[in-house]
């Protein structure tokens, strides 16, 4: 049977099971047995966890039914629930693809005031099952073209790398390789010791590590990435195809050298957006963005948005207009948004957003 | 700002401001304190319910096995119509839940905080012959914003009953404690049918026509409900007791197999029609509870907003097992003042608000299940013929 048309009978199967269990799906009873098992959402199960350095963990998950298998370098999104409620943060994947057991990584390293990385870190326990999505992302290497690759990280930048290099590890086929990975101390190197261990052991892997704090939290920017650095590690990086990840300020200096030698093409890096917008102390109303609507007007701190809307000639759900019904919730799609009962700044992407009880609070954008 | 027409309450404005205040001080800790604790209930409700259910339904069909023409020593129809019934009533238990600790709960918005995509009131879909969207239209809108305003709120008498003596007697209402059992047990179909836009029909505001793709929408729930309970389920069974009826004839026909099952099933959601119906009626209409005007609701504050929902509302009182058989709609008073803190936390507030309202001299309409039923029935019948009596003209505990 080909597996189209095992999909299509399995399909037909539950079409027919779902029958059953409206209105919700057999999955939802499957759930019940075995939360890996369901086809209506997919989950995962944490199966280990492993500290990588004093702050930053590997946190092994294997996943449900419909799990696709990832390229080297892409990431996935994970659902995490933190004093009851639900976020979304998305993560690369750090295992190799070849993996046989039907499980990946994902390593987190805690951020500064970061409550979910802090949770994912502390708190979260081998048997939870969490929320995934499927593996996603256009950072990994090209399949077909023997490239050489530089791979520039920096902290937990490491994670596509490490994927990369696992899954050209396990396919026998490292290419000519440099390396420039950057971290605060020698033991604060995540998979430090594997690195160190590929390094000596593959004959076309060079590593180098830049422990930025050695010479003293003073002096550390002098060993932050520059030209004249690039070319003392690695003298032919013209020559070669460089995948960076890191903080935004080194890959922006990387984009500067790139882009003055006429490379870059030669250039890829991933970059994570912050999940949390700034919000300038003085924000006081901004350019409301209803992007269905492709609308964007001015606002106020002060007029509810289910107002703007109207004013701005749109008809969007309502009800009560006093925040006790909730048909006007929509989704804030970036920026942030101020309740006006309680005057709390909303400014997660994906948060649900009261239309007639909160104001713009700077510019933001909502799903109208 | 005043009314058109005062609140029955002997309280200044400046007082009823205050309470205001104060009823909202407890909302604004509640909904603060909101954490994993709450997450855990819900999910822990949810996973009862569907194990629930779905164990209902095993033991229905695991009566089949008792039928008498069973070969084995405990077939026989005592036995078989007594696992009928334990199965069929624990199905209508798990639709009780999925109904009012689930389902209304759920679409009043007050899980939406946890940010859970299977858990939203904009994607739930209950197990109610009335599409979640619609009633969550007639419901949260019009009914928590209109509460016992008259023209307003269409849940005062729900078009066909008269249950104030504000709404003036005329002889369609001689036949109300008919539709009061009818509504009873075909109350969900009643809630489907619980429309605006086919009110507007009847009263030649609006044609068919345009109602239709509403009807429509409808008229699909409605299919998609008796397919499962009604063709699914019982037919699985038929299928199966086909070929077992040509070796032990003496198991009976499939038809018979496909009516049993149809029948438990049938049992589950009459259970679930009348404790709903109970439940819900005791919280607008028993002794006590205040009805009001449009000019007393014309140019509200919130501090009168508050109000209006205490004097329309009434509680009932129980233990914790009822309280969540009741979707804690047992604390109306509480869910009228904060429809969209999560019900769990309705028994904690409640003695919070009990306290406000004794303090402002505020009547605070709680009572057992059989008074407050009691007492609606008895209006019920009272009100079938001109006159009645109101509630006193001003509300004092």
């Amino acid at each position: 049977m080909s597996a189209d048309m095992q999909t299509g009978l399995r399909g037909a199967v539950t079409k027919i099971t779902d029958m059953f269990a409206y209105p919700l799906r057999t999955s939802h009873y499957v759930e019940l047995v075995n939360p890996l098992w369901s086809t209506h959402k997919m989950q995962a199960k944490v199966v280990d966890v492993w500290d990588e350095t004093k702050d930053s963990r590997t946190i092994t998950l294997k996943a449900g039914f419909n799990w696709r298998n990832h390229r080297a370098g892409q990431h996935v999104r994970v659902g995490i629930p933190v004093d009851g409620k639900h976020y979304t943060r998305t993560y690369t994947i750090s295992s190799a693809p070849e993996r046989e057991d039907g499980c990946f990584t994902i390593t987190v390293k805690v951020l500064d005031g970061g409550r979910l990385s802090r949770h994912i870190v502390r708190n979260l326990k081998v048997g939870e099952h969490i929320p995934v999505g499927l593996p996603q992302g256009d950072f990994y290497l090209p399949d077909a073209s023997p490239i050489q690759p530089l791979f520039i990280t920096a902290g937990s930048g490491i994670t596509p790398a490490m994927s990369m290099l696992r899954s050209l590890v396990a396919q026998e086929r490292m290419p000519s390789t440099v390396h420039i990975h950057y971290a605060p101390h020698e033991f604060d190197v995540i998979f430090g010791a594997e690195l160190r261990k590929l390094d000596s052991q593959q004959r076309y892997y060079h590593l180098h590590e830049v422990h930025t704090r050695a010479l003293g939290d003073n002096n550390s920017c002098q060993s932050h990435f520059s030209l004249e650095q690039l070319e003392k590690l690695c003298p032919d990086w013209r020559e070669r195809d460089c995948y960076a990840c890191g903080p935004s300020s080194m890959l922006s200096s990387l984009e500067d050298v790139f882009e003055q030698a006429g490379l870059s093409r030669k250039l890829h890096t991933e970059r994570f957006l912050a999940e949390f917008a700034e919000v300038p102390d003085d924000a006081v109303g901004g350019k409301v963005r209803f992007c269905a609507s492709e609308l964007e007007v001015d606002a106020d701190s002060e007029t509810n948005l289910l107002r703007v809307a109207e004013d701005a000639g749109m008809n969007p759900p309502h009800g009560c207009r006093m925040g006790i019904c909730h048909t006007c919730n929509t989704t804030l799609k970036s920026g942030a948004v101020r309740d006006l009962r309680t005057g709390k700044l909303i400014n997660e992407t994906g948060a649900i957003v009261q239309t007639c009880v909160c104001a713009a609070a700077g510019d933001c954008e909502l799903d109208l | 700002m005043a009314t058109a027409k005062p609140l029955p309450v002997d309280l200044t404005e400046q007082q009823i401001d205050e309470f205001g205040r104060e009823i909202e001080a407890i909302y604004d800790e509640a909904i603060e304190s909101r954490g994993e604790r709450d997450r855990q209930y819900i999910l822990k409700v949810i996973r009862a319910q569907r194990t629930m259910a779905l164990a209902g339904r095993i033991i229905i069909y695991a009566a089949l096995l008792f039928l008498p023409g069973w070969p084995h020593l405990l077939a026989g129809w005592p036995a078989t119509i007594t696992l009928l019934l334990l199965g069929g009533s624990m199905l209508g238990i798990a639709k009780i839940i999925e109904n009012m600790e689930l389902g209304h709960n759920i679409l009043h918005a007050q899980w939406d905080w946890m940010n859970d995509s299977e858990i939203q009131s904009n994607t739930w879909e209950w197990d109610n012959m009335s599409p979640s969207d619609r009633w969550m239209h007639s419901h949260n809108v019009v009914h928590h914003t209109w509460t016992n305003v008259m023209e307003k709120d269409l849940d005062v008498g729900y078009g066909i009953m008269r249950v104030t003596p504000l709404q003036e007697w005329s002889p369609k209402f001689l036949p109300q404690p008919l539709y009061f059992i009818l509504l009873m047990l075909l109350f969900q179909q009643g809630v489907a049918l619980h429309e605006q836009g086919l009110i507007d029909v009847i009263e030649r505001k609006k044609k068919p026509a345009e109602i239709a793709p509403v009807m429509k929408r409808i008229g699909m729930k409605i299919f998609r409900q008796i397919r499962k309970d009604y063709i699914m389920w019982p037919l699985a069974a038929a299928i199966v007791a086909w070929p077992v009826s040509y070796f032990i004839p003496e198991v009976g026909s499939p038809l018979m197999v496909f009516g049993l099952v149809a029948a438990a099933n049938m049992l589950a959601n009459a259970m679930r029609n009348i404790w709903a119906f109970m439940i819900i009626f005791c919280g607008h209409f028993p002794d006590g509870v205040y009805t009001f005007t449009p000019d007393q609701v014309e140019g509200e504050s919130k501090g009168q907003w508050y109000l209006r929902q205490l004097l329309g509302s009434a509680n009932i009182t129980g233990g914790r097992l009822f309280h969540i058989l009741s979707g804690n709609l047992s604390h109306q008073i509480e869910h009228h003042l904060f429809p969209d803190l999560c019900s769990n936390r309705y028994p904690e507030v409640s003695p919070r608000v009990r306290a406000v309202a004794a303090r402002y001299g505020l009547p605070y309409n709680r009572a057992s299940l059989w008074r407050q039923f009691g007492t609606t029935w008895k209006n019920n019948l009272r009100l079938t013929f001109p006159g009645g009596k109101l509630p006193p003209e001003v509300a004092r505990a």
